[in-house]
């Protein structure tokens, strides 16, 4: 029987390069985003590419309060579904403007993590699934250049460690995946260091790699990060203080 | 952001406004800003084609398809998605491009805008002959389906428009059945031009033909030339092939149709790999082989960036087409200025072609011939030189290649410019659509 899968924020460019990944597999698709006309491009892309089944389901993450009647609405409860939603905003507004930050955090963390916990509660009473988070690195240790967006990540990533933690006793796999820079169209045209950049389609292939019980639990989708954060993480704060990172 | 623009050749570049829009309903807003606009796909017009005077919009990530019906091989996408992308989406289900040039890079918008040739233009056309109807996103903010029969004149006037009519967001495209990847390829080898010409008209009736020159031989043997014949292979004769060729893989083809040369172009190394390549050639001749349909259509493509081989002040491509009265005096005229001047390119291709579809389509009947030169200070005379065979010979030369033309050679080469100016006239009155090349040619 072919498997199920609910891209949260199918419009990106990571959550395309995920669905077409999984559509090349055999797999059935869920896209879910906040803008309906993106996402039946998207299924019309998929479909025409791969003749893969494809439904598409209106969501704003923000609308935590209805994200149970969203989890009714779809076809079937996905065997996996990944999140890549990301608001990669100004630390320079966020530091003084409250809605601003309160979005930030919102969109990066509380609905992301929200709906896949809901998702987990529902894969658990079935005894089956998994669930994939797309955090970043720059919720590793907070900086002055991204702390807003670096924080909710942070949350994100001990959200999905959490939940981790609780559902791997009832068969549900959660996986945390930190890509570092990633070349889309937001990055086009600026100049990103190559060894640490990778292409939305290596974060597809991330993705569908989790899916299929590979890899660690929690990883970054370039090796060569974790001996970048790991340094990151390791300066001590009297130090790390006085850098501008 | 303002950025550096070139095309292909790297020569010229000029500063243009660089915007990318992330889908099509994105690109009609863009409209609204001051100046004028040109849409660029791929990028891979040798010269100022695809710079906009003010600004330039990529298409790249306007690369969905919309539609493939499997059965009937009619595909609508939109047109930022390159060949490469394309063929292998279709391929596998038995379909592949009714036109390839001679790289899997360009865009399909780009592909309508320059209604680029293939190996088979003697027969089929170019690729606009080839468009059922495409989307046109016009100064006035309109999006239009534009079908050869729906306003014949506003389609004729987008197919090799250069992107002048407006920008292009869609297309559908019929393609074309094949059984297999495979090319069964025959090389026939001339020993001077005047029998490449003979053998290409002799094997008029080969889906695809084109000549490759050795400009290193001088005097008798000039324009000694191997002539690539193709056809796609059938199931039969490809046999246990067949089946893995449609589904070619990503890495490179491991059977490169030549050795990649040593790329410090100089006048001894370039000699050296046209006799080389010439041998291999004729060693090789009348027999049929299958080769796969990248190194029969692409050979340049296996080497990537190869535009750098030219330096940093880039290169130009020359191509003209002359017609079949004019082109054997002007095309020895022209391989004489070649051989003379000593520094011969290792990308020399003699095509015959057959009328084109728009107004603008650089396809005529004749033969169309194809040189690169590094950009030197002593160039720009000697191509002086060749156009003025070209104007001589009533020939033209290819928008999507040219960066340096007169104005003179481009307005008597086009007699449909008039009728393409009327067109422009009345859908686009302010000129929001422009690039460095249609200012520099007076468009």
């Amino acid at each position: 029987m072919p498997q199920s899968l609910l891209v949260i924020g199918a419009s990106s460019d990571i959550g395309r390069a995920a669905a077409l990944k999984f559509a090349a597999s055999g797999w059935s698709l869920m896209l879910a985003g906040r803008d309906e006309a993106g996402l039946q491009r998207e299924a019309a892309d998929i479909a025409a590419r791969h003749g893969a089944a494809v439904t598409t389901h209106v969501l704003d993450i923000l609308a935590t309060p209805d994200f149970n009647s969203f989890l009714n609405s779809l076809p079937a409860l996905p065997d996996a579904a990944v999140s890549v939603v990301g608001l990669l905003g100004d630390v320079a507004v966020s530091a003084v403007d409250a809605s601003d930050a309160s979005t930030m955090m919102r969109s990066n963390f509380e609905g992301p993590a929200i709906l896949l916990g809901e998702l987990g509660e529902r894969m658990r009473l079935r005894g089956s699934g998994t669930l994939i988070g797309v955090s970043s690195v720059a919720g590793d240790r907070g900086r002055g250049s991204n702390y807003v967006y670096g924080s909710a990540k942070a949350g994100f990533t001990a959200f999905l460690s959490g939940l981790r933690n609780r559902l791997a006793k009832h068969g549900v796999r959660v996986v945390t995946l930190k890509p570092g820079f990633v070349r889309t169209r937001m990055t086009a045209g600026m100049k990103l260091p190559p060894i640490v950049t990778a292409e939305a389609q290596e974060v597809g292939n991330a993705i569908y790699e989790a899916a299929m019980g590979q890899g660690a639990d929690s990883r970054y989708v370039r090796a060569v990060w974790w001996p970048i954060m790991t340094i990151i993480k390791s300066i001590p704060e009297p130090i790390f203080k006085r850098l501008s990172l | 952001m303002i950025e550096l623009l070139s095309g292909w050749g790297r020569f010229p570049r000029m500063p243009s406004d660089a915007l990318r829009p992330a889908q099509p309903r994105a690109v009609a807003p863009l409209l609204r800003r001051p100046g004028q606009i040109i849409a660029r796909g791929s990028a891979r017009a040798y010269g100022d084609a695809a710079i906009g005077l003010d600004t330039s919009v990529h298409t790249a990530s306007l690369d969905h398809l919309i539609a493939f019906d499997r059965a009937t091989g009619r595909l609508r996408a939109e047109a930022g998605l390159r060949l490469i992308d394309l063929i292998p989406l279709v391929l596998p289900h038995g379909w592949f491009p009714p036109v390839v040039p001679g790289t899997r890079y360009p865009s399909l918008g780009g592909m309508i805008a320059a209604d680029v040739h293939g190996k088979n233009h003697h027969l089929d056309g170019g690729f606009g002959a080839h468009i059922e109807a495409l989307t046109l996103l016009t100064a006035s903010g309109e999006v239009v389906e534009v079908t050869p029969t729906s306003d014949p004149d506003l389609f004729r006037a987008t197919v090799g428009g250069m992107g002048l009519t407006g920008i292009i967001l869609d297309c559908t495209l019929r393609l074309k059945k094949v059984e297999t990847g495979l090319i069964r390829q025959t090389t026939m080898v001339a020993n001077n031009l005047l029998e490449a010409v003979a053998i290409l008209i002799a094997a008029d009736q080969a889906p695809y033909s084109v000549a490759w020159i050795d400009c290193s031989a001088t005097g008798a043997t000039m324009g000694r030339s191997l002539v690539f014949l193709g056809e796609h292979a059938t199931a039969d004769q490809a046999g246990d092939r067949a089946a893995a060729s449609l589904t070619p893989s990503s890495k490179p083809p491991k059977a490169l149709p030549i050795d990649a040369p040593g790329f410090a172009l100089n006048r001894f190394s370039i000699k050296a790999f046209n006799r080389l390549y010439f041998s291999r050639g004729v060693k090789k001749a009348e027999q049929p082989v299958l080769v796969d349909h990248i190194p029969y259509f692409f050979p340049l493509d296996v080497i990537a960036d190869w535009n750098r081989i030219y330096g940093a002040r880039g290169f130009v491509q020359h191509q003209c087409v002359l017609p079949p009265e004019t082109a054997a005096d002007a095309l020895h005229a022209m391989m004489k200025e070649i051989t003379a001047r000593g520094l011969a390119s290792p990308l020399a291709v003699l095509k015959k072609l057959g009328p084109g579809t728009g107004m603008l389509s650089f396809p005529m009947p004749g033969y169309t011939l194809a040189l690169d030169f590094a950009v030197r200070d002593d160039l720009f005379p000697f191509l002086a030189r060749l156009d003025a065979i070209v104007a001589e010979a009533k020939g033209r030369l290819y928008l999507a290649k040219d960066s340096c033309q007169p104005r003179a050679l481009f307005q008597a080469g086009y007699p449909e410019l008039e009728a393409f100016r009327a067109v422009r006239r009345r859908i686009d009155p302010t000129q929001k659509f422009a690039s460095h090349q249609s200012r520099r040619l007076g468009l």
